[in-house]
């Protein structure tokens, strides 16, 4: 059987009130997830395929394909920076989609294909996007940010894959040129009537002819839509009953993009039980859409954040500067992207530590140390160190303080000295946290995150956010 | 180590500051030349170019190193070396000068630490971003990592720190070359602007460009060049373990001045400090930096400053009175010249020509500067002859 075994999602804590947009205050009404000024497609993408490989072995992962259409490099593999992040195997394959809305599916299918050919037992698959509106234009109210990811495999699958039906279709529809700043479209009422609404449809009825299943077959169906009116449209053009189809999410979350399908899809395996069948239907530059059947081992996964956990954990921002500021719209004297950046022989020397947070354990006295020594600090031994993954341990605060003066978009910047489980004490940022959590001896865990983007490009290192509960979802 | 190695073999018999301050019309070259030669005229010497043998130089982040004070003062032919400490930069370039005298290879040298970040074009510190992991915050941020847990276990509060910023700057105001002389009221600082918790903008140093310069000679000599000559009883730096990163620290003192403090007590011969110490310099970047060195020094037990600042045990007219010149925080902080500045001051106070900020019968002065995550300490102990 071939299938997904697991997966996960994020959404970022941060949420624009869309009424900021207008000028207007307050919070309460629609709102949408906009990634923090430390995240992007690629941070929101590990933190969810650590949800996915949450008490799965990372080191039998075969492959990493990841589906956006904002990844930070045009030149630069992703997949290779997710890979790294999650402490990957050295042999995993790794590819990157993009280019359409559907780039997660396509990203899905692509791990379908190389389990079902025997290229890779186990597939990991990132979708992940933070599209970016003209300010106040009307897609900047329905676009919002976020990040679903699968394991795809052989064995254990908590949701078998059954059948997929796929239509290309040429469409200047919705597009970004290279070189453009901002997503564009065509008028709205061309673009759902010969865009979205037929071409979905049209790969729904061909899987449904392939199959011989019908709308009724489905308890659950994850549909990508540009908007609230065009998602009910789709369902009730498919045949699909509302309360069958999993909730669009707009005026919370907003289009994910590449993520939007994706992550309606994890929603439904959220909820799914042993033998309901699922559909999932994504679209752009074409559609497709996809039948499959939860098993039995469904109800054997374990616990993790995805979907449900992620909207239940928010927070308003003050300001639409605060949106517009990390994504370079509002003017400044300084642009920290000009400043001379990196090196990449350092970056190349630390990856293993700066990316994939590995540290140093002392064989002789056991003692944990990052960044990695040669000598250890407690009993000065050489080189006699074994490399250790801190990513996904937990650790203390042991001091912090608020720092007003460090540049970033949203002072004060929060930074302390963390222990981390074992006994290695490393100087983070924190992130996504109040000024009033901030206390010594505050259980945290470790978050992905850009740092900065001196270089003119993101440079990325981890930061320590507090732990929270994964069981019950915060309010 | 040796103990009795170099006590007393150094005398400084001659000491010069330029004004510190925004100096926007000073070059390096003028600032050097200013504290250089004020240390001539104070050593009596009329020809320097005869006199002075070799010249150990603190800069921090000079801009064409030695050849920075070797041009200005025109002194070539003889060894000039650059020594860069952190913010003890000033105070290892002196050392350096007292083992060159002490081991008997010069008679005369001269020490000159020097700084110019104000051409610089910013205001505070800026923050180098060339890697991802070394600069989580600001030197603010840095200092600051002992507050949270420090204020938990001994009760201090922001209140304590703001007294220090207090007593420096009317100290400040009796200082001929300081750049603030501006008293200030703990209310003040409470209300200024947050730099960094719980640092408000009063609560750290000014950035100021500065310069200050120590001639040093064999004891032998000294009384060749004045009666009132200073004796160099002790230096020492020590290096600890970042704290960032230090499995042990324990977020309640800074453990370089401890190590730093044990070499120079025993070259000095010191047990008791807050007795055997009459007027102390320490490095108040931030404020609370003097507050864990009040303790770290054994100036007092540990969790017992807010008491002692409570008291003014470290103001003027107390029982030992610290930063007798305003310290960094009137000063301002150009790194390399800071440790130079605080001997200038300590031998001021030990030939009783400190003006209305005597300290009455000073007889042993201790300068202390604390840099980096902090994880370097530079002390000296000075005694009138």
């Amino acid at each position: 059987m071939i299938g997904i075994c697991s997966y996960g999602a994020y959404v970022p804590a941060t949420r624009l009130p869309l009424a900021l947009i207008g000028g207007a205050r307050g919070e309460g009404g629609p709102e949408k997830a906009v990634a923090s000024y430390d995240e992007d497609a690629i941070t929101m993408g590990v933190t969810a395929a650590v949800e996915c490989l949450r008490g799965f072995d990372r080191t039998a992962v075969d492959a990493v394909f990841v589906g956006s259409t904002t990844l930070p490099y045009h030149e630069k593999l992703a997949a290779s920076i997710v890979a790294k992040a999650l402490d990957l195997r050295r042999d995993v394959a790794t590819a990157d989609y993009g280019g359409s809305l559907r780039a997660g599916a396509s990203a899905l299918r692509g791990a379908l294909d190389a389990v079902t050919a025997g290229t890779a037992r186990s597939a990991l698959v990132v979708a992940s996007d933070c599209r970016l509106a003209a300010p106040r234009s009307p897609l900047e109210r329905s676009i919002g940010d976020g990040a679903a990811a699968f394991l795809v495999g052989d064995s254990r699958c908590i949701a078998a894959y059954e059948a997929l039906h796929a239509v290309a279709d040429e469409i200047l529809d919705v597009w970004r040129a290279a070189g453009d700043a901002f997503v564009h479209t065509w008028e709205e009422r061309f673009v759902l009537e010969h865009g979205h609404r037929s071409v979905l449809i049209e790969a729904l009825r061909g899987l449904f002819q392939q199959t011989g299943l019908g709308p009724a077959d489905f308890s659950r169906a994850a549909l990508y839509a540009p908007d609230a009116a065009s998602h009910q449209a789709a369902a009730r053009a498919a045949g699909l009953a509302a309360d069958r189809v999993q909730p669009a999410l707009f005026g919370r979350l907003g289009n994910t993009g590449a993520a939007f399908a994706p992550m309606l899809f994890v929603g439904a395996l959220e909820e799914a039980r042993p033998g309901e069948r699922l559909l999932f239907a994504s679209y752009g530059d074409g559609a497709e859409a996809s039948a499959w059947r939860a098993t039995a081992e469904i109800e054997k996964l374990g616990r993790r954040r995805a979907l449900g956990w992620h909207l239940g954990r928010r927070r308003a921002i003050g300001s639409y500067a605060t949106y517009l500021r990390p994504r370079h719209l509002e003017a400044t004297e300084h642009d920290v992207r000009q400043a001379p950046g990196i090196s990449a022989t350092v970056h190349f020397r630390e990856r293993d530590s700066d990316l994939s947070f590995r540290g140093a354990h002392c064989r002789r006295c056991s003692a944990e140390h990052f960044p990695p020594q040669r000598v250890c600090y407690r009993c000065h031994a050489r080189d006699d160190f074994e490399s250790v993954r801190l990513s996904d341990r937990q650790g203390r605060l042991l001091s912090w303080t608020l720092d007003h003066f460090f540049p970033t978009p949203e002072p004060p910047l929060a930074a302390g000295v963390v222990e981390i489980e074992g006994g290695a004490r490393v100087y983070l940022q924190l992130t996504d946290v109040t000024s009033d959590e901030l206390r010594c001896e505050l259980p945290v865990e470790f978050v992905f995150r850009r740092i900065h983007e001196v270089g003119g490009k993101p440079n990325y290192f981890w930061k320590a956010t507090p732990l929270r509960d994964m069981r019950s979802e915060p309010q | 180590m040796n103990a009795d190695a170099i006590r007393d073999k150094t005398a400084i018999v001659g000491v010069g500051c330029c004004k510190f301050g925004e100096n926007w019309t000073q070059s390096p070259e003028d600032m050097i030349v200013e504290a250089a030669y004020e240390a001539y005229a104070d050593a009596g010497i009329d020809d320097p170019q005869r006199r002075i043998e070799a010249v150990f130089c603190g800069a921090a982040y000079p801009s064409r190193g030695t050849a920075e004070v070797a041009e200005s003062l025109k002194l070539f032919d003889r060894p000039v070396s650059l020594v860069q400490n952190y913010c003890a930069t000033g105070t290892d370039a002196f050392r350096y000068g007292v083992f060159s005298v002490a081991c008997g290879l010069y008679d005369t040298v001269l020490v000159v630490g020097f700084d110019k970040p104000k051409d610089r074009g910013v205001s505070g510190p800026s923050v180098m971003m060339s890697g991802v992991r070394e600069l989580p915050a600001t030197p603010a941020g840095w200092f600051a990592l002992c507050a949270a847990r420090y204020f938990e276990k001994y009760g201090a509060t922001r209140e304590d720190l703001a007294r220090i910023a207090v007593k420096n700057h009317h100290n400040g105001t009796l200082a001929p070359k300081s750049m603030l002389k501006r008293e200030i009221t703990v209310e003040d600082v409470l209300k200024a602007r947050m730099i960094s918790w719980p640092f408000g903008l009063y609560d750290c140093a000014a950035q100021s460009d500065g310069a200050a310069a120590v001639v040093l000679t064999r004891r032998e000599l000294a009384k060749t060049f004045r009666n009132d000559f200073v004796l160099v009883r002790a230096v020492a730096i020590a290096l600890a373990p970042n704290p960032q990163s230090d499995p042990t620290f324990d977020f309640l003192g800074w453990k370089p001045t401890v190590y730093a403090a044990r070499q120079a007590y025993a070259m000095a011969g010191i047990a008791d400090p807050r007795r055997d110490i009459d007027v102390a310099q320490v490095h108040d970047c931030f404020t609370l930096t003097e507050l864990l060195t009040y303790e770290d020094l054994g100036f007092c037990d540990k969790g017992a400053a807010k008491e002692h600042i409570a008291a003014g045990t470290f103001a003027l007219k107390g029982e030992l009175p610290v930063n007798t010149d305003g310290g960094l925080k009137s000063f301002g902080h150009p790194t390399g010249a800071t440790g130079v500045r605080m001997i200038y001051e300590n031998v001021l106070q030990l030939q009783n020509r400190a003006g209305p900020r005597q300290i009455k019968d000073a007889a042993t002065a201790l300068s202390h500067n604390i840099g980096g995550a902090p994880q370097t300490c530079g002390m000296t102990i000075l005694a009138r002859s």
